[in-house]
């Protein structure tokens, strides 16, 4: 089979589809609510992988197997674009769906515009050199991101930043976090959305020519100029995305090259494909009523297009690859939920994209996330069970929760944000160490392990005894300094990317009047929380070094923790996550007028997060890694997971609808004897946990003693998959320090 | 015995408080579905291969009252309602006798959840049939039929347990049987089809087997508590041990998981 395209467009290529709204405006939910067909039944129609399949899969395989041993395997250093690079491909004669970033598999490309250091350093790390010629470039006549922000930011930015009480910033490269709606390229075609686009810059002819004005009109001219590029790079393939899709493999491509354009133009730090499984279902029906399409055939290019989805590539140091587990690029899938009127948006590509996992075996990417509710279908969240069970390849996420406040066409981005498709964005903003800011508020803002005065105009504690009314009164005036920091330093960030680094093509894929969210984030809750019951609940003692800086803790007593469905400590953690929300809140200024949002999430910066923090007041030894995301310290959930969830679920989604994260892990036997019964449990714990209000929840479910073989012989598990906050990673690519980090959370012993 | 004396007392029976060695919220693998476990303290038997000997000891245990153990459980009601239900284990839960039978009727009076009793049954003949009354199912642990291994194993006669699910029996109660398997102790063939013929002889009322792999995770908790652990060289059995036990209750008829 070859991949060129059998243009034969006698026929209307929305022929069969039911509704006018969408066919006169861009409104791909009113397409989908028109025409999709929701599935109730079990997974037993399913197509196993085909020979061609299992032969691509090999072919990358060794490919994967070269990157694996070097790191990176190739670089392009030719600076991208959507246009850059040649057609590429894995195996051209066995490909249904092509593209790749550059012109050969896994052959990275360079992304200066977000910034150039970057991209040395990437280069650098792993042999590679950069032309004297780019570099010029990017250093006299083109200014970069990263240089952008660092011309704006103040001391006390450049301080919390180097101490780790504000961190993971994207100041250094593409910012990520925005979901194009790559479905428009397939219903739409790009002659379609460039005139949209056109319509929408004209409307503004005659508007008062402010400075957002102008800078949207300017944005404008290059998303047409971008949709004109990804129709060129369609041509390189052989394909004509001027025009609608005609048929289930042409919309998974033209989806597929939209998002692919994306991504040969940003390395942004999460590039989430959307929610595009129920969309793509309605042409894959289409096709099998007409007889032209087969169950296995349709299988066959779900499973083809996340094969492409997997070997999505960015270019990092490998200081980012330690902070992140490997090279996670969180193209993130919503799968499932309910629709506004109550039918499941579950299809039967719903399952499709699921059984990827199986055909070509489980993967962390692309980051399969299923959209929650008590009431799918029963056949499906049994489906998604075992899958979990299985595999360990997909998170959850609260539709019941996230429907009210975004709609049913919304998607996650990166691990846990809900944005709704093609009509929003985030402002994407790492998070604040809460845990280090309460360490601050007794030091008066000195950093425990530099000794440097990070926060000015603060007065330590001289206690011996903490006073829980002086912390908390001192804990909440730091919160204040941390937020305005914060935000100043967002402010910076998202002014100088849109300015040097703007989204062309993801964002020619959007509405022109959007929301924006400002999305903020906390680290270290569980940390900090435990410390204040503990100042509260026990007596803690102060030790201080010879220079007077609070350096330890002695804990006497007993002290209620959070994760144990217990009031005292649980509301503790409430009363944090609300009020540092507040601080955000009650800054003057947002850039672009973003709606602050918060999220508690981690992703496996809690490692380094830890490592970067000291002793605390809760007796965690500095160094020792935090709980990732909402996630009780490890080992103080002593009543079991059911009462982890219902503590984790307390925290208050309208005080971060930017997501909340939680990761949990069983060992297969200990969620029941026989595999229905652990389907059946799992589904009741997942239901349980979406009733109380949850947001988030990893599963994962394996043994120990896999995990440690693992460590000893990666070799042999190259597709060991392990959820960690928000995502999935290959066990096998985590350091050493975040897989011990991950047994020892899983198992509650020593290794 | 130590273990009649805490029934004894009439103070007790009138305002019963437990003792607890801890609670957990999601277990799975202690009756159907998704079980609350209240693991009790204190048990008269001292199990070789005993994974928590730190709920031997009864006033090791935290005491509570009634409506304190209630109020651990309700939070989690309508979840347990839908998927799972109240199991109550140990130590041996027969030694609190009066707070335990309490316990089960408030659960089931006030909260209408499936109820499970995690026991060797060697005390049930301190209690009257009524007791029984609010427990849906007995987990009877029947840790040797051989009655000289199992007097070496526990430090007590088999007899009282196998009268006990005979009174099951009688009773209309269901039963899971538990059957924990350890290397050179309890993995002889003959002892393995010599107790399935005696749990065939109970007929439906035994709705499974279930068959546990004997682990070394209790070990740490012997060194703690200062006592020397018999089986410190023991090894868990293998995969193909697991199998072939289970295959041989299997072999009677049994539904063994």
């Amino acid at each position: 089979m070859t991949a060129v395209s059998q243009t034969s467009l006698s026929v209307n290529p929305w022929r069969d589809f039911a509704g006018d709204a969408w066919k006169t405006r861009v409104d791909v939910r009113d397409f989908i609510q028109k025409n999709y067909t929701p599935y109730l039944g079990d997974g037993s129609f399913l197509a196993g992988a085909t020979e061609r399949t299992l032969k691509l899969w090999q072919t990358l395989g060794e490919f994967l197997k070269q990157e694996r041993a070097k790191g990176v395997l190739d670089v392009s250093l030719v600076p991208t674009s959507i246009t850059a690079h040649d057609a590429g491909y894995i195996d051209r004669a066995n490909e249904i769906i092509v593209g790749l970033q550059t012109d050969a598999p896994l052959k990275r490309a360079i992304f200066p515009n977000g910034g150039l250091r970057m991209v040395k350093g990437g280069l650098e790390a792993y042999g590679f050199k950069l032309d004297a010629e780019i570099e010029e470039i990017w250093h006299k006549y083109r200014k970069d991101h990263n240089s952008g922000v660092f011309d704006m930011y103040t001391p006390d930015i450049l301080a919390a930043r180097k101490s780790a009480v504000i961190t993971g910033l994207p100041d250094a490269y593409g910012r990520g976090r925005i979901i194009g709606d790559y479905r428009r390229v397939a219903l739409y075609g790009t002659n379609f959305l460039r005139e949209e686009k056109q319509r929408e810059f004209h409307e503004l002819d005659e508007a008062v020519f402010s400075e957002d004005v102008l800078r949207l009109r300017e944005e404008l001219s290059e998303q047409f100029r971008a949709l004109d590029e990804l129709r060129e790079m369609g041509a390189k393939y052989g394909f004509d995305l001027s025009r609608p899709a005609d048929n289930a493999r042409e919309a998974i491509q033209w989806t597929y090259l939209g998002y692919l354009a994306a991504v040969k133009e940003q390395n942004g730090a999460a590039m989430s494909i959307g929610r595009i499984s129920t969309f793509l279902d309605i042409y894959i029906e289409r096709d099998l009523a007409a007889g032209v399409l087969t169950e296995e055939q349709a299988q066959e290019m779900i499973d083809d297009l996340v094969i492409k989805l997997r070997i999505v590539r960015f270019l990092r140091t490998p200081e980012y690859d330690t902070l992140f587990s490997g090279d996670p690029t969180w193209v993130t899938e919503s799968i499932g939920g309910i629709g506004e009127d109550g039918r499941p948006l579950v299809s039967k590509n719903s399952f499709r994209i699921l059984h990827t996992l199986y055909n070509v075996g489980p993967a962390p990417e692309p980051n399969l996330t299923v959209l929650w509710s008590t009431r799918l279908p029963e056949a499906f969240k049994a489906f998604c069970a075992k899958v979990s069970i299985d595999t360990s390849a997909i998170q959850y996420e609260n539709d019941d929760v996230m429907r009210p406040q975004w709609g049913d066409d919304y998607g996650i981005a990166c691990c846990v944000s809900a944005m709704r498709i093609g009509k929003q964005m985030q402002f994407f903003g790492a998070r604040a160490n809460l845990a280090k800011a309460l360490l601050y508020a007794i030091n008066g803002g000195v950093d425990e392990k530099s000794g440097a005065k990070v926060a000015k105009g603060f007065e330590p504690i001289t206690a011996d005894v903490l006073d829980y009314d002086e912390v908390v009164a001192k804990y909440d005036k730091m919160m204040d300094w941390l937020a305005a920091t914060y935000v100043k330093a967002l402010n910076c960030i998202h002014y100088s990317h849109d300015k040097y680094a703007y989204e062309r093509i993801e964002m020619a894929l959007h509405d022109r009047d959007i929301l924006r969210t400002m999305a903020c984030g906390i680290a270290g809750l569980s940390v900090a929380a435990d410390s204040l019951s503990a100042i509260k609940h026990a007596k803690v003692h102060v030790i201080r070094d010879d220079k007077g800086l609070a350096v330890d803790y002695k804990i006497e007593g007993d002290y209620p923790a959070y994760g144990n469905n217990d009031d005292r400590a649980d509301s503790i953690a409430v009363w944090l996550t609300e009020t540092f929300m507040e601080k955000i809140k009650a800054q003057p200024s947002f850039y672009r007028n973003a709606l602050p949002t918060q999220s508690v999430l981690t992703i496996t910066s809690n490692v380094v997060y830890g490592k970067k923090t000291g002793n605390t007041p809760d007796g965690r030894r500095g160094g020792t890694p935090f709980a990732p995301g909402a996630n009780p310290m490890n080992g103080r959930d002593v009543k079991g997971f059911v009462a982890a969830g219902a503590s984790v679920a307390k925290l208050p989604y309208c005080s971060a609808v930017d997501g909340i994260s939680w990761t949990a892990s069983a060992t297969p036997g200990a969620l029941g004897h026989l595999p229905e019964e652990r389907q059946k449990n799992l589904a009741n714990c997942l239901d349980a946990f979406s009733a109380a209000g949850g947001h988030h929840v990893n599963v994962n479910v394996f043994n120990r003693d896999t995990l440690v073989d693992a460590m000893d012989h990666p070799e042999l598990y190259p597709q060991l998959t392990v959820r960690v906050s928000g995502y999935a990673v290959n066990f096998v690519k985590l350091t050493r320090e975040q897989q011990l980090d991950v047994i020892s959370r899983t198992f509650h012993e020593k290794v | 015995m130590v273990a009649v004396s805490s029934t004894a007392s009439p103070d007790l029976v009138q305002a019963p408080v437990g003792y607890l060695h801890s609670v957990e919220s999601g277990a799975a693998v202690d009756g159907p579905g998704m079980r609350f476990v209240f693991f009790v303290s204190g048990c008269q038997f001292r199990c070789q291969y005993c994974h928590n000997p730190d709920t031997w000891k009864l006033h090791n245990g935290r005491q509570v009252t009634l409506d304190e153990a209630l109020a651990e459980v309700r939070p989690y009601a309508g979840f347990l309602k839908i998927a799972g239900g109240v199991t109550i284990s140990g130590g041996e839960p027969l030694m609190q006798a009066p707070f335990v039978g309490t316990l089960f009727s408030k659960i089931k009076s006030e909260l209408g959840l499936h109820t499970a009793l995690d026991t060797q049954g060697f005390l049930a003949g301190n209690v009257a049939d009524d007791w029984f009354d609010p427990v849906d199912l007995v987990l009877l642990d029947i840790k040797q039929i051989d009655p000289e291994k199992h007097l070496a194993l526990t430090g007590h006669p088999v007899q009282p347990t196998l009268d006990f699910a005979q009174r099951l029996v009688r009773l209309g109660k269901k039963m899971w049987i538990r059957y924990v398997l350890v290397p050179d102790i309890t993995d002889k063939s003959v002892d393995i089809l010599k107790l399935a013929d005696f749990v065939v002889s109970l007929g439906p009322a035994v709705e499974r087997v279930e068959v546990l792999p004997f682990h070394q995770m209790g070990a740490h908790k012997w060194e703690s508590l200062g006592l020397t652990y018999p089986l410190a060289g023991t090894p868990t059995p293998t995969q193909d041990q697991v199998q072939q036990a289970r295959s041989l209750f299997a072999s009677r008829g049994l539904f063994v998981t």
